[in-house]
C-alpha cells in the first residue's frame, strides 16, 4: 500500500472541501433570500436565474440547498464536537484509571448505547422542546457513548504498555500520561469514528427535520426540504433531487475521506 | 401523461413490494370483501372523547356525525328534518317544544328508543354541576318533561329562535355506562373498535329507521405523515381523503375524483390577548394590515378559497358581512405607522404555534412569516403535535398566537361567536371585551330573529375593529376520493356523511 495513491483520502477530500465551500458560502452569500416567497415561480423549473428552480412557494431552491446544508452542518458538527467531547473525557478516564465508577459510567454507557440513537434524541426532543439547539444537545448526548467505548478500548490497551509503565516510573502526573502521551496514540483509531460520527450526524439531522423536528419552518435544512418535498416528487423533482444529491455528495465525501484516513500508512 | 405513468409504476413497484414483504402475514384480506368497505383519512386521532357530549375537537364530531342522531339533524342544504322525532311543534310564545318521538328507533344495542333516554340525554348536556352545561344552550332549558312514551316536551326560559339546530345533539341510551369507551347512538352506522393512533371502524346499523347505509364497513384511518397522502391514495391505503391540500390534488392520478367545496371555517391568526404586546389594539391591527389574504391563498391552494374578515364563514349567509373583509386591507404603511403608534417603530418578535398535522395551517403559517418581515415583525414557527395544541393552546392557553380553523359545531351564529364572551370556558383567545359581551349575550336574549341577527352582527363587526384575530380566509375543500365510490356530499359545517356513499359499477 505504500506506494499506491490513496484515492479515497484525494477524492473524499476534494468532495468534502468541495462541499464545505458550498456550506460555508450559504452562510455569507445567497444569490437570493431563501425565505422570499414569489407565486410567479411556483414549481418553476430550472433556469439561469434559478439554477435549481423553485420550491412551492416560488423560494429559490439553490438558496435553500445552501443555507439548508449549512444548518444540517451546524448541528452535524456540534452534535459531533459534543459527542467527541464528553466520549473522550469519559473513555479516557474510565479506560485509565477504571474501578467502580469506571463499572457505572459503562454500565450506563450500554443503556444509552441500547436504544436506538434517533428514538433516544426523540426522547430528549419531547423533553426539552423542538428546535435547533435541543436537537443537538440530543443527538450529542445520543453520540456520547459510542466515542467513549472506542476511546476507553484504545485506553486499556495503551495502559498496559511499556512506555507508559516508564513514565509512570519518571514521575509524570496522570493528567499528562492521559493526554499527552496516550491521547494522541488514539487518534488514528478515533478520527475516523469521528468521520463517521459525523455522516451519521448529518443523516440524524435529516431524519430529525423529516419527522418535523428540529429546524423549524421555514428555516431551510436538507431534512426539512426533502420532507416537504415529498408531496411534489412528481410535479417537481427538482424538489428532492437537489437537497437529495447535497445530502448524497455531503455522507460520500465524508465516508471516502474516512475510509481514506483509515488506509493512510 | 408521463408524469401519471411514472406514478403508476411508483405505486406498482410499491404495492409489489409490499405483496413481498407483508404477502406471508396478511392473506388476501383485500380479494372479496373490499367492495364494501371504504377507508377513509382522518388527519387526527380520535383523542378527546367518544362521548358525543364530551368530544370538542371538529376532527371526532364530523367522524361521530355517522353514530349519533339528535332529535333533529342537519341535511346537506342546511336545513334540519327530525331525526329521532318524527314530528315537532314549537308554541307561538316560543317557549315550548314538543317532540313526538319516531316508532321504533333503535339503538345500536338493540334497544328502543324510549322518552327516558331522550330527557337522559337532554338533562346530561344541560347539568350544569360540572361547571357550565355541556351543551351551552342548554343553561336555557327550564324542564324537559316527558308527556307520554313517545312524546317529550322541552320548556325554555327565555325563547330561543335558534334552538332547534341545537337540538341535533346526540341522543344516547340512558342504560349505557361506558359512554366515553362504548359510543351507542342511533346513526346509520355502528362503533365497532378503535385502535389508537392507527384506526377507527364503524360498521352500517341494520335496524337504521332511515335509508340504510349503502356501504358495510367504514375504516376511518389515521393519516401518519401528510406529506404522503398522494402515495397514500395511489397505493390504495386509503380510498378517499377529506380536505388535502391544492398540490396535492394536482399529483392524483385519474382513478380519483377530486371534489371542491369549502370547509365552512374560519382561519385566522388566532391571538392569545392576554400575551404582550398583543394586549395593544393597535399592534393587531397592524398585523391585520400586513396580511394580505390573496397571497395566502395564491400560496396555499392556488389561489382558491374565500376571504374572510371575522368570525363567520362565507356559506353562512345569514350572518356573514362582506364588507367587513375590506376592514384592513392590505396596506404595509399603515401597518408600519400603527407599530410605531403602538411603541414598536422597529418591530418586536412572536411565535406562532402550529399543529403540524394540518398542512394547509403549516404553509399559511410560512407564508404570514414573509408577510410580518415586510413591516420588521419577526415571526417564529413552532410546530406541535395535535394532541399537544389541544392541550397547551386550546386548554392551557400557553401561547402567543396559532394558525388553525374555527367551525360552527351546530349551524348557529351561537356556536361561532359564543367563545369570544370573556368568561367562556372555549374562549382560548382570553378575548375580554365589555361592548362585546353585552351585544352577545343582547343576542342571546333577544327572542326576535331581526334582532337576534343585528346583535351578532354587531358582535362580528367588533371583532373585526378590535382586530381580536388576524381573519384570513375559509379553506378551500378537496375532497379525494377513489372513483369506485358515488354520492359524496358536502355539508355546511363540519361533517363526513358516509351514509350518503355508495359504490359506482
Amino acid at each position: 500500500m505504500g506506494n499506491a495513491k490513496n484515492y479515497n483520502l484525494i477524492i473524499g477530500g476534494a468532495i468534502t472541501g468541495i462541499m464545505l465551500l458550498f456550506m460555508l458560502t450559504g452562510f455569507f452569500y445567497t444569490p437570493h433570500d431563501p425565505n422570499i416567497m414569489n407565486a410567479e415561480l411556483k414549481f418553476a423549473g430550472i433556469s439561469f436565474n434559478h439554477p435549481f428552480g423553485n420550491d412551492n412557494f416560488g423560494r429559490d431552491l439553490l438558496s435553500r440547498v445552501m443555507v439548508g446544508s449549512f444548518n444540517t452542518l451546524y448541528v452535524a458538527v456540534l452534535t459531533v464536537l459534543c459527542g467527541t467531547f464528553f466520549g473522550v473525557l469519559i473513555g479516557a478516564l474510565t479506560g485509565y484509571y477504571g474501578g467502580i465508577i469506571d463499572e457505572i459510567l459503562m454500565r450506563i454507557n450500554d443503556t444509552i448505547f441500547a436504544f436506538p440513537s434517533i428514538l433516544l434524541a426523540l426522547v430528549f426532543v419531547s423533553i426539552l422542546g423542538s428546535g435547533r439547539n435541543n436537537v443537538i444537545i440530543a443527538l450529542g448526548i445520543a453520540f456520547i457513548p459510542g466515542f467513549a467505548r472506542i476511546v476507553r478500548s484504545e485506553f486499556l490497551k495503551h495502559k498496559k504498555m511499556d512506555y507508559i509503565v516508564s513514565a509512570h516510573l519518571a514521575g509524570i502526573g496522570d493528567l499528562r500520561i492521559i493526554f499527552r502521551h496516550i491521547l494522541p496514540n488514539a487518534a488514528p483509531v478515533l478520527l475516523p469514528a469521528v468521520m463517521i460520527g459525523f455522516n451519521n450526524a448529518v443523516l440524524a439531522e435529516a431524519g430529525m427535520s423529516f419527522l418535523g423536528i428540529g429546524v423549524q419552518p421555514p428555516d431551510p435544512s436538507l431534512g426539512r426540504m426533502l420532507s416537504e418535498a415529498q408531496s411534489y416528487m412528481f410535479r417537481s423533482p427538482v424538489m428532492v433531487l437537489a437537497p437529495g444529491i447535497v445530502l448524497i455528495l455531503i455522507i460520500l465525501g465524508f465516508s471516502l475521506l474516512s475510509d481514506g484516513l483509515n488506509k493512510r500508512p | 401523461m408521463k408524469r401519471k405513468e411514472a406514478v403508476r409504476f411508483f405505486s406498482a413497484m410499491v404495492l409489489i413490494s409490499l405483496t413481498i414483504a407483508l404477502g406471508g402475514c396478511s392473506g388476501d384480506k383485500q380479494g372479496d370483501v373490499s367492495s364494501s368497505v371504504i377507508t377513509v383519512g382522518l388527519p387526527q386521532d380520535i383523542e378527546d372523547s367518544l362521548d358525543p357530549h364530551k368530544a370538542v375537537a371538529a376532527g371526532t364530531r364530523e367522524v361521530l356525525f355517522n353514530l349519533f342522531e339528535g332529535l333533529v339533524k342537519p341535511t346537506s342544504d342546511g336545513d334540519y328534518i327530525p331525526a329521532i322525532a318524527s314530528d315537532f311543534t314549537i308554541a307561538e310564545n316560543g317557549l315550548v317544544y314538543t317532540f313526538a318521538l319516531r316508532e321504533n328507533v333503535k339503538f345500536h344495542d338493540g334497544s328502543t328508543v324510549s322518552a327516558e333516554d331522550v330527557k337522559f340525554s337532554l338533562d346530561k348536556c344541560a347539568d350544569t354541576s360540572s361547571g357550565g352545561p355541556l351543551v351551552a344552550a342548554f343553561a336555557n332549558i327550564s324542564e324537559v318533561l316527558i308527556l307520554d312514551e313517545k312524546t317529550i316536551e322541552i320548556h325554555l326560559i327565555e325563547p330561543d329562535t335558534e334552538f332547534l339546530a341545537v337540538l341535533t345533539t346526540a341522543i344516547i341510551p340512558a342504560s349505557n355506562p361506558n359512554p366515553e369507551t362504548n359510543p351507542i347512538g342511533t346513526g346509520p352506522y355502528a362503533y365497532e373498535s378503535r385502535s389508537p393512533q392507527e384506526n377507527f371502524i364503524v360498521t352500517r346499523f341494520n335496524d337504521y329507521w332511515g335509508d340504510k347505509a349503502n356501504i358495510e364497513k367504514v375504516i376511518f384511518k389515521i393519516i401518519a405523515n401528510i406529506d404522503t397522502i398522494v402515495m397514500d391514495l395511489e397505493g390504495g391505503s386509503f380510498d378517499m381523503v377529506p380536505r388535502i391540500p391544492k398540490s396535492q390534488a394536482d399529483e392524483l392520478s385519474d382513478s380519483f375524483n377530486i371534489l371542491e367545496g369549502t370547509m365552512n371555517l374560519v382561519q385566522a391568526l388566532y391571538i392569545n390577548h392576554a400575551a404582550p404586546p398583543f394586549d395593544i389594539l393597535e399592534v393587531r391591527q397592524a398585523l391585520s394590515y400586513a396580511v394580505d389574504p390573496f397571497e395566502i391563498m395564491l400560496m396555499v391552494s392556488d389561489g382558491k378559497g374565500a376571504e374572510v374578515g371575522s368570525s363567520m364563514f362565507p356559506a353562512f349567509t345569514k350572518y356573514f358581512i362582506e364588507d367587513l373583509n375590506n376592514f384592513y386591507s392590505f396596506d404595509v404603511e399603515k401597518a408600519k405607522e400603527l407599530l410605531s403608534d403602538a411603541g414598536y417603530p422597529d418591530g418586536f418578535s412572536f411565535t406562532i404555534t402550529v399543529p403540524s398535522n394540518h398542512a394547509q395551517h403549516v404553509d399559511t403559517a410560512q407564508v404570514l412569516v414573509e408577510q410580518f418581515k415586510r413591516i420588521g415583525v419577526t415571526a417564529n414557527i413552532e410546530l406541535i403535535e395535535w394532541e399537544s395544541w389541544l392541550s397547551e393552546v386550546n386548554t392551557d392557553r400557553n401561547y402567543e398566537t396559532t394558525v388553525v380553523g374555527l367551525v360552527a359545531t351546530t349551524l348557529t351564529a351561537r356556536a361561532m361567536l359564543d367563545r369570544f364572551h370573556s368568561e367562556n370556558r372555549r374562549n382560548f383567545n382570553n378575548y375580554s371585551n365589555p361592548e362585546y359581551d353585552v351585544n352577545l349575550e343582547n343576542a342571546l336574549a333577544s327572542a326576535d330573529d331581526l334582532m337576534k341577527t343585528y346583535y351578532y352582527k354587531e358582535c362580528l363587526r367588533i371583532l373585526t375593529e378590535t382586530a381580536a384575530n388576524v381573519y384570513i380566509q375559509d379553506l378551500p375543500d378537496f375532497v379525494a376520493i377513489n372513483k369506485k365510490f358515488g354520492g359524496y356530499e358536502f355539508y355546511p359545517m363540519y361533517i363526513q356523511d358516509m351514509a350518503k356513499l355508495y359504490i359506482v359499477d
